[in-house]
C-alpha cells in the first residue's frame, strides 16, 4: 500500500553523499593458458547509508569488486575512490569493516578478545576497548558469551561475533563477503533479521555480496546484479520496499516483483554471451 | 571406576616393568657370570648355580650391574651424603641442569631470532636457511671440543661454554617449528588483520605470535632433551669436575660401571623432569586454545 511512506525520515538516500565511487574498473588476472578478465570497466557508485547487494553467478566479479574497494586487490586499469580517498588510503584510516565467509576468529583469543582485536590495534585504551566490545556483543544478541572461546559457539554465534567485531571500531563501511553463506536457513534468517535491523539502526553503509536473491532483495536498498565473463554489471535494481522491514515482507508481491526483476536479470547476463 | 581406571592405566606399565626387571636380572647373570666364576667363585673352591646367580648379582664392578645395585648406588649418593657434597649425584645433576637451562634459553633465544628474521626478510630465509641445516649436519661430538677450546681461550670457563653447546643443540627445532608456525596463519587472517591496517609489529604480536605457539611447545620438548645431552656431551671432553657428564666421565676412567649406571639413571630422571616442565608451561600456556 503506502509503504514508502513507512521509511524512517533521517535516511535520504537520493541526497546522500557518495561514499564509494568506482570508475572503468578493470581487474585482469593472469591465468596459465590465457587471461581471465575479472572485472571489465565497472561503474558504480555507493552512496552514504545504502546497503547495496552484489549478487550474480560464481566468476562475476562480484567478490573480486568487493576486495578491490577495500584494498586488497589492485586495479589493473581504472579507478576507485572511498571518500574522495584511494581504498588504499582508505584501508589506512581504517574506513573497513570486512566480514568474510567465514568468521575468521582467532582460536587463542574468547569472544571478547576477539571483537577487541581491532580496536586494540587502533591503539584504544584497554577498558576502553573492553566496553565497546561488550556493547556490541550485546548488540548481536551475545551477552553472556564474552569469556567463551570461538569453538565453543555454533556457526551462527562465530559470524554475529565477526560482525561485532566489524562494527566494534566504527567503520565508514562495512563490506560483508557472503556472510551467511555457510549457515543453515533458519540461522541465516535470523541474522538477516538482525542485519536489517542493525542497519536501521545505524545508517552505515553496507556492501554485501551474496549468492541468495532473497537474501539480497530484503536487505538491499539497491541490488547490483553482475554477470560473468567478463565481470560486469547488468542492471541494477532499486528496491522499492520500505526501510523499515521484517521477515513476513518475504511473501509479499512487492517483494516477490524485486525478486522476479533481480532474477530475470540475472537470467538476461547469464544468457548474454 | 577408579579401580577401573587404575587397572586400565597402570597395569599395561607395570606389566612392562616387570618384563624388563625380568630381562635385565637375566641379562645381569649371563653377561656377569665369566667374571663371577674368575674372580669370585674360583678362588673360593667348589660353588653350586645359586651361588653363581648371588654372585653375579652382587660384584664390585660387574659388566651390567643388577637393577636392585643401581638402586642402592643412587640412594645412597642421594641420601648419604649433603646437597652441596660432590659425591652426591643431585650434586651433579643441578650443575648439568643449570647449564642445560642457561643453554636452553639462550637457544630459544636464537631460534626466535633467527625465525623472526627468516620469516620477515626474504634475502635472510635464501640466505640462513642452509647454514642452519648445515650446523646440524656437523656431530656435536665433534664441535664440542672446539667450542670448549675457543671459549676456553677467551677465558670463559665452567658454565657458559657447556651452555654454548646446548644452546647450539637447541635452536635449531626452535627455528625449525618457528618458521613454519609464524607463516601459518591462512590468508584469510592475515587479510582480516591487513583491513585493520595493523603494523608489521602488531601483526606478528596480534597474529603470527599467538597462531605459532602450538608450533613452538613440541619444538621446545625437542629443544631441551637436545639441551640436556649437549651439555652431557660438553662435561666429557673437559673433564670438568662437575656434572653427570664427569660422573659418567670418572666411571668410565675408574672400570666403575655403577657409577656410569646411576649416573645414567639420574641424566634420564632430569631430561624426563625438565620435559614435563615444559608440558607443564604448554599446559598453563595454550591449554584453553582448540582449533577453530
Amino acid at each position: 500500500m503506502n509503504s514508502v511512506s513507512v521509511s524512517s525520515p533521517t535516511i535520504d538516500l537520493a541526497n546522500a553523499r557518495p561514499a564509494v565511487v568506482v570508475r572503468k574498473a578493470t581487474v585482469l588476472y593472469e591465468a596459465a593458458d590465457h587471461p581471465v578478465l575479472a572485472l571489465k570497466e565497472v561503474d558504480l557508485t555507493v552512496r552514504q547509508g545504502e546497503f547495496v547487494s552484489l549478487i550474480g553467478p560464481s566468476g562475476c566479479g562480484k567478490t573480486t569488486l568487493l576486495r578491490v574497494i577495500a584494498d586488497l586487490e589492485p586495479l589493473t586499469s581504472g579507478e576507485v575512490l572511498v571518500n574522495d580517498r584511494t581504498p588504499h588510503e582508505a584501508r589506512m584510516k581504517r574506513a573497513y569493516g570486512y566480514v568474510f565467509q567465514s568468521p575468521a576468529l582467532f582460536p587463542w583469543r574468547t569472544v571478547l578478545g576477539n571483537v577487541m582485536l581491532p580496536l586494540q590495534i587502533q591503539g584504544r585504551m584497554p577498558d576502553q576497548c573492553e566496553e565497546i566490545a561488550r556493547e556490541q556483543l550485546a548488540r548481536v544478541g551475545l551477552e553472556g558469551f564474552e569469556k567463551k572461546y570461538p569453538w565453543q559457539l555454533s556457526g551462527g554465534m562465530q559470524q554475529r561475533v565477526s560482525i561485532a567485531r566489524a562494527l566494534g571500531f566504527e567503520p565508514k563501511i562495512l563490506m560483508m563477503d557472503e556472510p551467511f553463506g555457510a549457515l543453515d536457513e533458519i540461522t541465516r534468517d535470523n541474522l538477516n533479521e538482525q542485519l536489517q535491523q542493525l542497519w536501521l539502526r545505524e545508517q552505515r553503509t553496507v556492501i554485501f555480496v551474496t549468492h541468495s536473491i532473497a537474501e539480497a532483495v530484503y536487505l538491499s536498498t539497491r541490488i547490483v546484479v553482475m554477470s560473468p565473463r567478463p565481470g560486469r554489471i547488468a542492471r541494477i535494481i532499486e528496491s522499492t520496499l520500505p526501510f523499515e522491514r521484517d521477515l513476513s515482507m518475504r511473501d509479499s508481491p512487492e517483494f516477490a516483483q524485486i525478486a522476479h526483476e533481480v532474477r530475470e536479470a540475472l537470467s538476461e547476463g547469464h544468457h548474454e554471451h | 571406576m577408579s579401580i577401573e581406571r587404575l587397572r586400565l592405566h597402570a597395569l599395561p606399565v607395570a606389566v612392562l616393568l616387570a618384563a624388563l626387571l625380568v630381562v635385565w636380572y637375566a641379562a645381569a647373570v649371563g653377561m656377569n657370570s665369566a667374571g663371577a666364576i674368575e674372580r669370585v667363585l674360583t678362588p673360593k673352591g667348589a660353588w653350586h648355580w645359586q651361588d653363581l646367580i648371588s654372585a653375579t648379582l652382587n660384584m664390585q664392578r660387574p659388566i651390567l650391574p643388577a637393577p636392585h645395585q643401581i638402586a642402592v648406588d643412587l640412594w645412597s649418593s642421594i641420601a648419604d651424603w649433603p646437597l652441596t657434597s660432590p659425591r652426591n649425584l643431585l650434586y651433579h645433576a643441578g650443575i648439568t641442569a643449570g647449564a642445560a637451562l642457561t643453554g636452553f634459553a639462550m637457544g630459544v633465544m636464537l631460534g626466535l631470532l633467527l625465525a623472526i628474521c627468516i620469516v620477515h626478510s626474504v634475502t635472510l630465509d635464501k640466505a640462513l636457511l642452509p647454514w642452519i641445516v648445515a650446523t646440524q649436519t656437523v656431530p656435536v661430538l665433534a664441535i664440542a671440543p672446539i667450542v670448549l677450546v675457543i671459549l676456553g681461550s677467551l677465558g670463559l670457563t665452567g658454565l657458559l661454554p657447556k651452555a654454548t653447546i646446548a644452546m647450539y643443540l637447541c635452536f635449531f627445532p626452535v627455528t625449525v617449528a618457528m618458521v613454519q608456525g609464524l607463516r601459518s596463519p591462512q590468508r584469510l587472517e592475515t587479510e582480516l588483520i591487513h583491513t585493520y591496517s595493523a603494523t608489521r609489529v602488531q601483526t606478528f604480536w596480534m597474529l603470527r605470535m599467538p597462531a605459532s605457539l602450538p608450533f613452538l611447545f613440541p619444538a621446545l620438548r625437542v629443544a631441551i632433551a637436545g639441551g640436556l645431552v649437549g651439555t652431557i656431551v660438553a662435561e666429557l671432553p673437559t673433564g670438568a669436575q662437575a656434572g653427570l657428564g664427569a660422573r659418567l666421565l670418572t666411571g668410565s676412567y675408574y672400570g666403575n660401571t655403577l657409577q656410569i649406571w646411576s649416573a645414567l639413571i639420574m641424566a634420564s630422571v632430569l631430561g624426563i623432569v625438565l620435559t614435563a616442565a615444559v608440558a607443564l608451561l604448554e599446559y598453563l600456556v595454550v591449554t584453553r586454545r582448540r582449533p577453530a
